[in-house]
Parts: C-alpha cells; structure tokens; sequence
C-alpha cells in the first residue's frame, strides 16, 4: 500500500551502496548525537509549546463540560446540558447532517475529478497542458471571498440559492486546482514502466491504472481527500451567502449564530465548537501518518 | 519491449521529472488527455474564470442595487476614487501588509523551531508530534469560538490571572485598540504554526543524513551545520510556502470576520474584509469589483517579485 512511498523514502535517504555502512562507527555517532542535544533543551520548548497549544482546547472543552456559572477549573459534575442545548435547541444536530453532507460530497467530486486531471497533466502532453498549468496556478492568488457576488449571481440564475448543491459545487471548484496539482505529484512518483509493463501484458489503459497505478495512490488520495472534507467542514463564507435557510446551514454558520447573539451563551458555544471540532480532529488522527509522507513526495517541490 | 524499455530506463534516469516523448499506448485515442482535465476544465471556466471576468466588467461600471438609477458604465471613476479618494482603501491595505508579514515572519520562525524539535529523537515523539499539529486543522470559526472563551473578560483566562495577581480584572484584549493587534495575532499563529511545522518537517526527512556526519567529522558544530546544511536544503520549501501562507492570510477572512469583525473602530480590517463589507453589505458592487481587481493585481505583482528576489528554484544546492 505505501511501497511507492517507502520506495522514494529509502532511495532518498539510504547511503549509497557502494560506502559499507560499519556499525562501531554509527553506534559512536548515535552516542555523541544523543550527547550533543540535553534533554531538557528538547522537552522544556516542547512542553511550553504544548501548553499554548492545548490550553485553548481544555478551555473549550472546560465551558462545554461544566455546568453554567460554574468557575471551576475542572470539569466536574461533567455535564452533558450544553450539548443537549445546542443539539437539539440551536438545531446543531440539522447542521451536523448538513455539513456532513457537503462535506463527503466535496470529498468525492474533488477527488474524481483530480484524479482524472492530475492523470492526464502527469502522463501526457497536449496542447493547453501549459496554459491548463497556469490557470491552476493563477487560481491560487484569487480570493474566494471577493468571488462572492458574481457567484451568488450565478447560483441565483441556476436556481440553485439555498441548496447544498451551491456550496458542494464551490467548495468543489476551489478546492480541485490544489487538489489537481497534488495528485499528478504523486502520479508522476509512480513509474511509467509499471503501466507500460500492464500494457504489454495486455491490459487497456483503465484497466492497467486501476491495478497498477491507483494502489499506489492510496495515501496521496488520502490525503488530499481529507484535505477537501476538512476544508468543507470548515469552510464558512459560502454557507453563510449561499444558504439562508436555518434547516440548510452548516456548522460554521451555526457558530457563527452564537457567537453574534446578543447574549452569548458560553456553554452552549464551546459545546458547539466541540462538535465543530470532533470530525476534524478523527480525520486528523487518521490521517497524520500519511500527512508527512504525503508531503515528502513531492507534493511541495512539484 | 524497446520502447518501453527506453522508456523505463528514461524513467529512472529522472524518477521524479516529467515524462517525456514516448509511445502511447495503440488503444488510447489522441483526444484522451483533452476529455480527462474536461470536468475540471468546464468546472473552473464556469465557476472561477467567469466570476473574475465579471468582477473586471463590473470594475468599469456603477453597479449598486440601492442606486439602480446611477447603474451603468463608469470608465476609470472607481479606479480613481481607490487611488485619490479612499482613505479607508490604504488603511486596510497597510493593515493587510502588516498582518501578512507579521503572520508569515512569526509562523515560519516559529514553525522551523517547532519541526527541528520534533524532528529529534526523543521517548514520546509521535504523541508529541500529533499535539502540536493538532490545530492545523481547525477553522477560523472555530478558532474565534475558542479564543472569545479566553479573551473573554468576566470568564477568560485574563480573570484567572487577575485572580493570581497578574494583570487586572475586566481586561478586554479585543475591544482595546491597543491590545486588539496583538491577540488576533496570536489567535492566528495558534491555528497557523502547524502548516509551517509539518511542511518544514516532511522536507527536513529529506535531508541526507551523510552530510552531517560528514560536517560532524570536519568539525562544524550544530549551528553550523543548521546554517549551511539545513537551511539551504529547505530553502525552496519555505519559499514556496511562504508564499502560498502570505497569499492564504492576504485572503483569509474567515477568522477576522468572526472574531473582530475588522473592529474596534476598524483597526484590523483587512483588504478582503474591506472589500466584502463593500459588496455585500453595502451593496456597492461596482466599486467593490474595482477594490478586487486592485487587490487580485497588487498580489499578483508582489508573488511575482518575491520569487525573483527570493531566487526560487536557483542553485542552491
């Protein structure tokens, strides 16, 4: 599943052949290294990092979990009523199917359709491939926000204001040029001689990508998959214009709700941004692995 | 077997460049490539390329639908009121300069530092790796959620802190146009120092080990070997992402909208959020478009000279 990666990794970073690696020599290396860096230059940075890092988390996880007017510092009687509250209350659990929705959908269109881009701008040459190039590219500097407006309009003329379908689309346009870039990274990383090899054995074109090449694509397609459900998830603006129907909106907007209400309610609010947060952090346990990997594989340097 | 032979060595000579001339394969017909990048093709022309041509229109037009009777073609006026009439344009546009080269210079500083550290060997390294990124992956809504909970003056860490003496109480960070720069500041470098991290760490692995084994044995100590070792090893990844994070923050509204809402007293409204507040809530769409168009050029020319003065791609290796 990952042998294109471990393949890349170990032709990377393995000595070259012909200098015999002796194991005296690299225990006393290992030794000195050990020696040269103090432990407590490695965990006291860390560990104040960590506290900026995880403070903000335990505060939220703090106001969702105690009762309200409560100031204690920790968590206890938990209780589960701000989650109830915003669930059911502040129809968080309408947005939770809603952003799921866009979310797997985003996935599922970006990811086909890259993949079938990125296979064409990594295997072939034709005409428009450097114009296509430069258009991906350019698409990087225009701010979706700006795009707002016109987009609006567009959707409006489609009938197609406050439905999923609005958001699922722009999510899905202006995640695809990263996404594309991406993804004929990895497929460049695959070697062409393994299709080449399918070919002479026989097999079409489809059929020599889906047994050759797509195994080996797995983790890249992982990643940026994930990358277009999490930046779907956490997307706002767009669910904001393009959705104005309470039973149509996304979690984003429903924070945004509470944030702006007249008299916040804390609890409620932090139990929201628990649920906001808990896909996102699975995704991003499943992931992180890969996220390295992913990226060492030319992904950055194209 | 030749060609593809040939193919195959071409291959390994350059395993990860483009590939180059070779045979198709005799079942592929010639429009494949052309019918594969289609989707994606018609999907941007539809929903990028046509939204920016009408931006461009409507910059050259009155377009406001509160003053439908002024509606209609305006030359350069909104380019000329942007330039000589608009001191709210160059405020936001030197805040958005000061919030991109803060955001950027700290978070890659910060991120560099974070991705050496984690890139030792150490016992709890992977628990250790996976907490420190973990808030890459967390909205600018979601971020302004967590930290009103602690900017928060009656219930905030502030009030905490206060409680121990430090600072005093009904301490509101957001609201002070003192303070307010700084804690979105930090606010965002929460959220943003992962990206740096994990980036600036999956290039680190990249480095040959060898090199400084080599260094080590001529006698070059750790700093020396971060300057002309690491460094110019990971100099085109940091180029290249800085770049993508300064135009990324350049066009980041999300967490500026919710948290300040370009307040108090508009201090850290940003190019976007100017631009936003101009369209879509002060319907004036003709000269918002204009206010885009500006912005869409003036970051277009600083990437474009931030790659020829950074060198990218150069030899440095």
């Amino acid at each position: 599943m990952t042998a294109a990666l471990t393949e890349t990794d170990a032709r990377r970073t393995a000595p070259p052949s012909d200098t015999p690696v002796i194991p005296p020599k690299r225990r006393r290396r290992r030794q000195r290294a050990f020696d040269e860096v103090p432990r407590w230059q490695i965990y006291l940075p860390l560990g104040l990092y960590l506290l900026f890092t995880l403070v903000p988390f335990y505060w939220m996880l703090l106001f969702a979990l105690r009762p309200a007017g409560s100031t204690s510092l920790v968590p206890w009687p938990i209780t589960f009523e701000h989650f109830e509250k915003v669930w059911n209350e502040r129809s968080f659990g309408v947005f939770f199917q809603n952003s799921m929705l866009v979310g797997v959908a985003t996935l599922v269109t970006t990811t086909l359709i890259a993949l079938a881009g990125g296979y064409a701008l990594a295997r072939f040459q034709f005409r428009v491939k450097n114009a296509f190039m430069l258009a991906l590219l350019c698409s990087q500097f225009i701010p979706g926000a700006l795009m707002l407006v016109p987009l609006f309009e567009i959707f409006r003329n489609l009938s197609m204001i406050n439905s999923l379908g609005s958001v699922i689309i722009a999510e899905t346009v202006f995640q695809l040029p990263l996404s594309m870039i991406l993804i004929s990274g990895f497929i460049k990383n695959v070697p062409v001689s393994l299709e080449e090899a399918a070919w002479v054995d026989g097999c079409s074109r489809l059929r020599a990508f889906r047994a050759v090449v797509l195994p080996l694509l797995r983790p890249g397609l992982i990643a940026v998959g994930s990358f277009a459900f999490v930046h779907s998830w956490n997307h706002f603006l767009f669910a904001l214009m393009f959705l104005s129907e309470q039973d149509k909106q996304t979690i984003p907007v429903g924070l945004n709700t509470l944030i702006g209400a007249d008299s916040v309610d804390l609890g409620a609010l932090a139990a929201g941004g628990v649920i906001a947060a808990v896909p996102v952090v699975i995704v991003f346990a499943f992931i992180q692995k890969w996220l390295i990997t992913g990226f060492s594989a030319g992904a950055v340097k194209g | 077997m030749a060609p593809a032979q040939a193919a195959a060595t071409a291959v390994a000579k350059t395993p990860r460049g483009a590939p180059g001339r070779r045979r198709t394969g005799s079942s592929t017909p010639r429009h494949l490539p052309y019918l594969l990048i289609a989707p994606a093709g018609l999907l941007m022309l539809g929903f990028i390329a046509y939204p920016v041509i009408s931006v461009f229109y409507y910059s050259l037009q009155h377009y406001n639908v509160t003053k439908p009777w002024r509606n209609g073609f305006a030359g350069l006026d909104n380019f000329t009121r942007v330039f000589t009439d608009d001191p709210l344009f160059r405020d936001s546009l030197v805040f958005s300069a000061k919030w991109v080269v803060t955001e950027v210079s700290l978070q890659l500083v910060l991120g560099l530092a974070l991705a050496l550290l984690v890139n030792q060997t150490f016992v709890g390294r992977a628990v250790a790796r996976a907490l420190v990124f973990s808030p890459w992956a967390v909205s600018g809504v979601l971020t302004t959620t967590i930290w009103m909970l602690l900017y928060n003056p009656s219930t905030g860490v502030s009030r905490y802190l206060a409680d121990a003496g430090i600072g005093s109480y009904g301490t509101s960070v957001l609201s002070d146009t003192g303070t307010v720069f700084w804690a979105v500041v930090v606010t965002e470098l929460w959220r943003g120092v992962p990206f740096f991290a994990i980036l600036i760490l999956a290039d680190l692995q990249s480095v040959p080990k060898d090199l400084y084994e080599a260094a080590s044995v001529d006698g070059a100590g750790r700093l020396r070997q971060f300057v002309h070792i690491t460094l110019p090893h990971l100099k085109d990844a940091i180029i290249l992402s800085t770049l993508l994070r300064a135009v990324w923050e350049f066009n980041n509204v999300d967490l500026l909208y919710t948290l300040t809402g370009g307040g108090p007293a508009g201090v850290t409204t940003t190019l976007p959020l100017y631009v936003a507040n101009t369209g879509i809530e002060g319907h004036d769409f003709g000269y918002a478009s204009a206010l885009t168009t500006v912005a869409f050029v003036i970051l277009l020319f600083c990437s474009i000279l931030y790659l020829r003065l950074s060198k990218f791609g150069g030899d440095s290796r």
